[in-house]
């Protein structure tokens, strides 16, 4: 097993690295040119010139790289070249908003998902099952700036039950996870549905039942343990769907994490922070799909045999 | 005016419109409160040497002062830092007496060694300040923009109070430059002791300075107790609430949780905003230093024609373009906007007459018209507005394709000899740097624009209006102001008989508060700090 996980952690690695020079060449190919986002429209072609050699723009693609490389690997993500601060400043005062809402979105869509799916299983072939599919098809298919939007103007203006944007407290927390974990939960309830459908099938509840047990013992206690063990294991690969997902609601509700940092610096071709928040988010997913497999793992003894 | 009677034995002259020192603040203004502005953008920098757009430009008002400053509301220069000043006869020496017993926010005494230096480090290539160029008529910009020198030849302190500005050429705007935020007055010490990260830790001699910062969340700037206009900032505090969509800012602020939108009213918003009386009543407007306008590339053909040009001019209708943006501009007829000195009355500019192009496109060789392309900024109403001149275009047979790129891109694409025939400026037009004549022809519509990377995207280079631009500019001479505009104004004439723009509105400002905030209209919609004049509005509960 620890050879198993070395070799995933040595597969993470080179991943990163690999995403590391596709931003890079991606971002230098651009054709916007960011030493003139930083030397605005006043700027003598002398300024323009100086700023470009100051920050090294100047040298070739793979100079411009192997800087970059050799400052990642001492853990210095670089400077801002609009704000000037340290990029790694910047994510790190933005991360724990981002984590916390991600935490709020996951639980906002297992708990959804979850039931709805569950609901559904039970149910299957009613209406209260084909209603529950719908209304999750919406969800995955609903535009979340519009979702967020609905929400604020709902629950915060209308009824005034939340803030209107922003961050501090739980109860902003609320709008923005729920948005982030309706979409969400149209996955899990239909993945929750028909992996339940197909425990049920099982001849071990069929027996369960047989000997007596309530519906609702069976379902809860022999049915559920098994048919969530695959859904788990897709927690760790939602963190990559979260990470496109935050950059709009986080700018919808206020709330100060990455993606809005993300969403700013591509406006403004601050390439520092673009890159360090793309290999922050590619870790992200990157330790999501790890922990995913070990879960796997420890879960299913057949994976570990192997 | 007692102060600025001159003491030396230079010849003066007095470059002070009488009003300047008289503005009088409210009588009923009230001290004490704080407010709440928010904004959609994280603010990025707060060092007055970096800090460029519009967002961060009147925050750094408001943090430092520099040598000269502007009447609140208004475009009249008075004097900032400088209790007075003398300029010498041939316009090339100026001579700033300092104030005496101004304090940066650190608790030191602001001396004539700290204007020295806050010039020298903004005008050193290591800053990498967007602004070094403004200073280019100071003796040694040269040596010191090139690296060759660390200081600035001709900017000396004579004595504490007293700093010397010489001038390579003579510069009619120079002191406009001296009131620009690049010019502020910083402390050494709190430079070098903060580094990279000085604009993050800014420390000034202005009406508040920086309490906290949470970054992504939210700004405080507390009252300055020691500052050196009496009685001025009447706030206690400014909240600027960073990361808020402006509709999200809008409905925070009807709710009574903000006090000033800082990014506006969203378009989307504006028509029910205005249409509600209680709502209407808040909103200031006012006009703005800005002009939109599309560009035809001089160097491409068919635009290296000017009556290609000017049949495009007459093709454009401005009315239903302003009808796009919900009516919040007036139309343009020539590059300067109408509350910009030097903007010439009376000038109708190109009547909209369709027909009368069609014939004059037909008298060029272009009778079946010609294909073309439009590079416009991809953010609403940007495309909208590329469709309106579009069909107008197509009126006159010409078929414009629309390239709708991201602002960057745009830019960049401007800044290429050949390859954008015609650009609308929306998202990127020009909005005056400081209230003169001449901050809207070099880099836009004068020859040292026209370079690769520049921002005169029409590429027009016109040597004897570049010639005539720097006559004007060698008018030092207060008493000879309204000639040099005079000649300011024939220039922009010129431009429009050669016609590379189609100058097409002017946007104006409106400014939404909260029912408690007070203070005159004109420090709402103020040309210099946008969106409020932070240090003289007030709250009334």
């Amino acid at each position: 097993m620890a050879g198993f996980v070395l070799q995933r952690l040595f597969q993470s690695l080179l991943i990163l690295l690999g995403v590391s020079i596709i931003t890079f060449v991606l971002l230098y190919w651009l054709p916007a040119d960011p030493v003139r986002q930083i030397a605005g429209r006043s700027a003598t072609p002398q300024t323009v010139e100086n700023i470009r050699q100051q920050l090294g723009l100047d040298q070739p693609l793979w100079a411009q790289y192997w800087r970059y490389l050799t400052g990642l690997v001492q853990g210095d993500l670089g400077r801002s070249y609009l704000q000037k601060t340290e990029v790694s400043t910047l994510i790190a005062s933005r991360l724990p908003a981002s984590l916390l809402l991600m935490a709020g979105a996951i639980f906002a869509e297992l708990l959804i998902g979850l039931s709805m799916g569950i609901i559904a299983a039970l149910r299957r072939g009613t209406t209260t099952d084909q209603s529950l599919m719908i209304i999750s098809f919406i969800g995955v298919s609903a535009p979340q700036f519009v979702v967020g939007l609905l929400l604020l103007y709902v629950f915060a203006v209308q009824l005034g039950w939340f803030p209107i944007g922003g961050y501090g407290t739980f109860s902003h927390l609320v709008l923005p996870s729920m948005t982030l974990g309706i979409l969400g939960s149209g996955w899990y309830s239909r993945m929750m549905r028909s992996s339940m459908i197909e425990v049920l099938r099982q001849d071990y509840v069929r027996t369960a039942r047989a000997k007596g047990l309530t519906r609702v013992r069976v379902t809860f206690r022999h049915a559920l343990p098994n048919a969530i063990l695959p859904i788990v294991a897709m927690i760790g690969i939602d963190i990559g769907i979260f990470m496109g997902g935050i950059v709009v609601v986080e700018s919808v509700f206020g709330w100060p994490g990455i993606g809005q940092l993300a969403w700013q610096a591509i406006q403004r071709v601050d390439i520092p922070i673009i890159m360090g928040v793309t290999l922050v988010s590619a870790t992200a997913i990157v330790i999501g799909n790890l922990l995913a497999d070990l879960i796997g793992l420890l879960i299913d003894p057949r994976i570990r045999t192997r | 005016m007692k102060n600025l009677i001159a003491t030396t034995a230079m010849a003066i002259c007095l470059a002070l419109p009488a009003a300047a020192e008289s503005y009088q603040p409210d009588p009923n203004a009230k001290s004490g409160g704080n407010i709440v502005i928010t904004y959609k953008d994280d603010v990025a920098t707060l060092d007055p040497a970096i800090g460029y757009d519009w967002q961060n430009w009147s925050m750094i008002k408001s943090l430092f002062d520099g040598l000269m400053d502007y009447v609140p509301g208004t475009t009249d220069l008075r004097p900032g830092l400088a209790e007075s000043y003398t300029i010498s006869d041939d316009g090339m020496v100026f001579t700033f007496q300092l104030r005496a017993g101004v304090k940066f926010h650190n608790g030191r005494e602001m001396t004539a060694e700290d204007v020295v230096y806050s010039l020298n480090r903004v005008t050193n290539p290591k800053t990498q300040s967007p602004g070094a160029g403004f200073f280019w008529s100071i003796k040694g910009y040269d040596a010191v923009a090139s690296g060759d020198a660390e200081t600035l030849e001709g900017v000396t302190a004579i004595d504490p109070s007293t700093v010397q500005i010489e001038l390579s050429r003579p510069d009619a705007t120079f002191l406009h430059v001296m009131a620009l935020n690049f010019a502020s007055v910083v402390p050494q010490e709190a430079v070098e002791a903060a580094g990279d990260d000085f604009g993050k830790k800014p420390v000034g001699t202005g009406a508040f300075s920086l309490g906290d910062w949470t970054i992504g969340q939210s700004l405080v700037f507390a009252k300055n107790q020691d500052y050196w206009r009496d009685g001025i900032p009447y706030l206690d505090q400014i909240t600027f609430e960073v990361g808020q969509e402006p509709i999200v800012a809008l409905l925070r602020l009807q709710n009574g949780e903000v006090d000033v939108p800082g990014d506006g009213i969203p378009p989307a918003k504006f028509q029910e905003v205005m249409a509600d009386p209680a709502q209407a009543d808040r909103v200031v407007e006012g006009g703005q230093l800005h002009t939109g306008y599309i560009t035809l590339n001089t160097q491409m053909p068919p635009f290296d024609n000017a009556v290609v040009r000017r049949a495009v001019n007459m093709a454009i209708n401005k009315e239903r373009i302003i009808q796009i943006i919900n009516g919040r501009a007036v139309p343009a007829t020539q590059p300067l906007p109408p509350s910009m000195p030097g903007y010439t009355d009376g000038y109708a500019g190109y009547a909209f007459d369709p027909e009368a192009a069609k014939a004059m496109l037909a008298d060029a060789g272009f009778a079946d018209g010609f294909e073309t392309e439009l590079y416009v900024m991809n953010t609403d109403p940007n495309p909208r507005i590329a469709q309106a001149i579009q069909q107008d275009l197509a009126s006159i047979g010409i078929t414009a394709g629309i390239k709708s790129l991201a602002q960057a891109n745009v830019i960049a694409a401007g800044g290429e000899a050949d390859q954008a025939p015609m650009i609308w400026s929306g998202g990127m037009a020009w909005i005056a740097d400081f209230p003169d004549a001449a901050n809207f022809y070099g880099p836009i519509l004068g020859c040292s624009g026209a370079v690769q990377g520049g921002w005169n995207w029409s590429w027009y280079c016109n040597e004897a209006l570049d010639a005539k631009s720097t006559e004007a500019d060698a008018i030092v001479d207060p008493d000879r102001a309204d000639e040099r505009l005079a000649m300011w104004s024939e220039i922009y004439m010129e431009i429009m008989e050669d016609a590379p723009w189609v100058p097409v509105f002017n946007e104006q400002r409106y400014t939404m508060k909260s029912a408690r905030m007070g203070g005159a209209d004109a420090l709402y919609v103020d040309p210099v700090s946008i969106p409020v004049n932070y240090d003289y509005v007030f709250v009334t509960d």
